[in-house]
């Protein structure tokens, strides 16, 4: 039966790639592609789902790219994905795509695949770099070996690639062959013979499994299959079976039957290689580039300090040339405000709907796009420092520190980037494989100081304590970094408890990124971020204009509006934190717009400009309260932007919530922690 | 669960090599030791550790491949 994936009424024929994680899996997609794709989330997941087209020869292929794995196991919700995938929808080719340079352990992935049955092209992609690591493959060999076509590529120099798609497009309308049969030793076959003799009589376990893949899963005691079958009716007698048998290897051989598995499909790929690789340099010789660089990136002394000027360079490159086009964005919002208004005016539109264009819309939609630039630039930065393998050795440094907080070694990049900006923070946060170190740094992140929050601190500091401006900043930036470690550990307790995720993680070689491959990388990021994020951020938006122009006929953001009753009552909740002014109230109620607007909306409200809001601060706050506020602002409610990413992050409104309600209670408590102190220390 | 004429993996100085002999640990951590290729009978060399002394990297099956000390308490190796 041909089992091509029916979309929107047409039958298409169905391409997946598959393949290690640094394979050049994404360099074979865009080339296959051209880089025309769409990307969703897989159903119930985070994990990023990348479709694209082909067209050849007249005729559209639909083509899927399945998450990086090593192997077709359950360890993480990625190699799930693909081997739902491969099972379930029955791709009509899998492009199994093989770094030539570290080819045994790619071709784990690979045995997996021919071992379900399904129809497998292998590009042997960066052949390039197995000729200066001087290994010879004979790919003649190689391919009678797998019994499968395999195509060497260099998928950045598109070197391959039409022959790939040849033989890709011919082996999906190729029938089916038997799946691969690796010998897995006498004991283990015996057993495995038993397994599928039950395993045959279910027929709605065969329409699904292999068989022969099945009683492998089931011997390697695959929780995930495992469940599965057990949800078939009248499997109890093949549970019995599998337990019977692992326990009965167990006593034969001394070993369990997971690694007697992998060892025999280790030893068929050893197999393989001794036949179709040679190795022509020697293990001294192979000192490669790589381990030049790494040398200095991951040297005991040097180690440290250059990963930390890496990170200055992000922030230097991000934020430098983010300046300019961040002014350019603002002007272009204040001219088109202007022009809409005066072009309003002609019009003699109602002042409500004058307002709601300017202040609402444009206005709203302008202090969120002044993001873009900056989200844009790190992600260009990050994508170049992924690509490259560096993301890689900073996890390798890192986690030993973030490992005795409770996180994992790639949890620091995020935190850091939270620095800059919390949304693209937290959108580096799917770096990490388990969900319960990827939720934990979502939940912290959002108190890591960003640079909108800097503008609030420069205006009070600026008012009170012009003689020690850099300490006071720097002690913001260090209480939320506290608060973030406290944090950290007081929801792994309670939240997510459970062991630390492993660290088992490979370090690829270094890599020059491609120009458009790290272009590419960051305009799916980016460009995600603007459609998801973007509908929250244009409801709060809304939400916040209405509320200042409600009840009708009420001056704009003044204290009759909602923003002003909102203000008004939530000044005696605020009082205890010394500020308890409907002013205070209704700028924090403004700054989730983005944290900035704190200080535009007191502008407004005190009627004054630059100058006047320092007096007019200075004559209604004192140092106390002035302190209590910036903490109150750090840590408070994130804005739009961030809510939406966490939503879009966590899929979950209900985490989004919880973000929302324990940085606000935490807000205030430190707030009011330091104002209650420091009255008692008679500071006040 | 140290045996008398092996190693944990984590006992051996960067540049020196073993043979894997056991993985003693269970469920996803084995999974993914294994998957990684480090198998019975497979050489692997220490090539060194990160700046802060842990977590280790390691040659396998001719890649680098990095764990903590804690994973690499659970793989018994015999010297060579």
């Amino acid at each position: 039966m041909n089992t091509a994936q029916v979309l929107g009424g047409t039958e298409q024929t169905v391409i997946a790639l598959a393949g290690n994680p640094n394979s050049g899996k994404t360099s074979i997609f865009n080339n296959i592609t051209g880089g025309h794709q769409h990307v969703g989330n897989w159903p119930g997941v985070t994990v990023e789902k990348k479709e694209g087209k082909l067209n050849y020869k007249g005729k559209i292929y639909n083509v899927i790219d399945l998450p990086g794995t090593y192997s077709l196991g359950a360890y993480s919700e990625d190699e799930v994905i693909a081997r739902d995938f491969v099972l379930k929808e029955k791709p009509d080719v899998i492009i199994s795509v093989v770094d030539a340079s570290n080819i045994e352990r790619n071709l784990y992935l690979t045995t997996q695949l021919l071992e379900t049955g399904a129809n497998v092209v292998v590009a042997l992609n960066m052949m390039d770099e197995a000729r200066t690591r001087e290994i010879d493959i004979n790919v003649q060999k190689l391919a009678e070996m797998l019994g499968v076509v395999v195509i060497p590529t260099v998928a950045v120099k598109k070197e391959g690639i039409n022959e790939l798609i040849a033989q890709a497009v011919q082996a999906a309308g190729a029938e089916k062959k038997d799946p691969l049969k690796i010998n897995y030793g006498k004991e283990v076959e015996v057993e495995l013979g038993k397994l599928e003799a039950i395993i045959e009589k279910h027929d709605k376990l065969t329409a699904v499994f292999p068989k022969r893949w099945l009683a492998v899963k089931l011997l390697e005691e695959d929780e995930n299959i495992y469940d599965e079958v057990k949800g078939y009716s009248g499997t109890a007698g093949l549970i019995k079976q599998q337990s019977k048998s692992i326990e009965r290897l167990l006593d034969v051989t001394g070993e369990d039957t997971e690694s007697l598995v992998a060892d025999r499909r280790y030893g068929f790929i050893s197999g393989a290689a001794k036949q179709a690789v040679t190795r022509r340099a020697s293990t001294e010789k192979r000192v490669s580039i790589s381990d030049k660089i790494d040398k200095i990136l991951t040297n005991r002394v040097l180690g440290i300090p250059v990963f930390l000027l890496a990170m200055w360079g992000v922030f230097q490159f991000t934020f430098t040339f983010g300046a300019p086009m961040i002014g350019w964005i603002e002007a272009f919002f204040g001219w088109f405000g202007r022009i809409a208004g005066s072009g309003l005016a002609a019009l003699n539109a109602p002042d409500l709907f004058v307002s709601f264009i300017i202040d609402g819309l444009i206005g709203g939609i302008g202090s969120v796009l002044v993001f873009i630039p900056n989200i844009f630039l790190l992600f260009l930065a990050i994508s170049f420092l992924e690509d490259s393998g560096y993301m890689a050795r900073a996890a390798y440094i890192m986690d030993r520190f973030m490992n005795s907080l409770g996180l994992h070694g790639k949890s620091f990049i995020p935190l850091v980037i939270g620095f800059g900006c919390n949304v693209p923070a937290i959108m580096a946060a799917r770096t990490l494989e388990n969900k319960r170190d990827r939720m934990i740094t979502i939940l912290i992140t959002p108190l890591m100081s960003c640079g909108a929050r800097l503008p609030v601190y420069v205006l009070f500091v600026g008012a009170f304590f012009s003689a020690h401006q850099g300490l006071v900043i720097f002690s913001l930036y260090l209480l939320g970094i506290i608060l973030a470690i406290i944090m950290g550990k007081v929801f792994k307790k309670f939240l997510f408890p459970g062991e630390t995720s492993p660290f088992v993680m490979e370090l690829p070689p270094y890599r020059i990124p491609t120009l458009k491959g790290t272009f590419i990388h960051m305009w799916e990021r980016g460009s995600a971020f603007i459609k998801k994020a973007g509908t929250i951020i244009f409801a709060v938006v809304i939400i916040i204009w209405f509320m200042s122009v409600l009840p009708p006929g009420v001056e704009y953001a003044s204290r009759e509006s909602l923003v002003g009753m909102l203000g008004s009552l939530a000044a005696p909740v605020l009082a205890p934190c010394g500020f308890g002014t409907w002013e205070a109230g209704a700028a924090l109620v403004f700054g989730i717009l983005a944290k900035e607007v704190v200080v535009g909306t007191l502008g407004v409200i005190y009627g004054a400009g630059e100058g006047g809001l320092v007096a007019a601060i200075q004559q209604y706050w004192t140092p106390l309260s002035a302190y209590a506020f910036m903490v109150m602002t750090l840590i408070y409610v994130p804005c739009a932007a961030v809510i939406g990413t966490i939503k879009k992050e966590t899929g979950s409104w209900g985490w989004t919530a919880f973000t929302v309600s324990y940085t606000l209670i935490l807000g205030w408590t430190m707030a009011f922690i330091i104002f209650q102190g420091g009255r008692l220390l008679g500071l006040g | 669960m140290k045996s008398h004429d092996g190693k944990t993996l984590s006992e051996l100085s960067p540049g020196n090599s073993g043979k894997v002999i056991r993985i003693n640990t269970k469920g996803p951590l084995r999974r993914r030791i294994l998957d990684m290729g480090i198998v019975p009978g497979i050489e692997v060399s220490v090539k060194g550790m990160a700046p802060l002394g842990d977590p280790i990297e390691l040659i396998v099956r001719g890649y680098s491949l990095s764990l903590r000390k804690q994973e690499a308490e659970n793989i018994l190796v015999e010297v060579i």
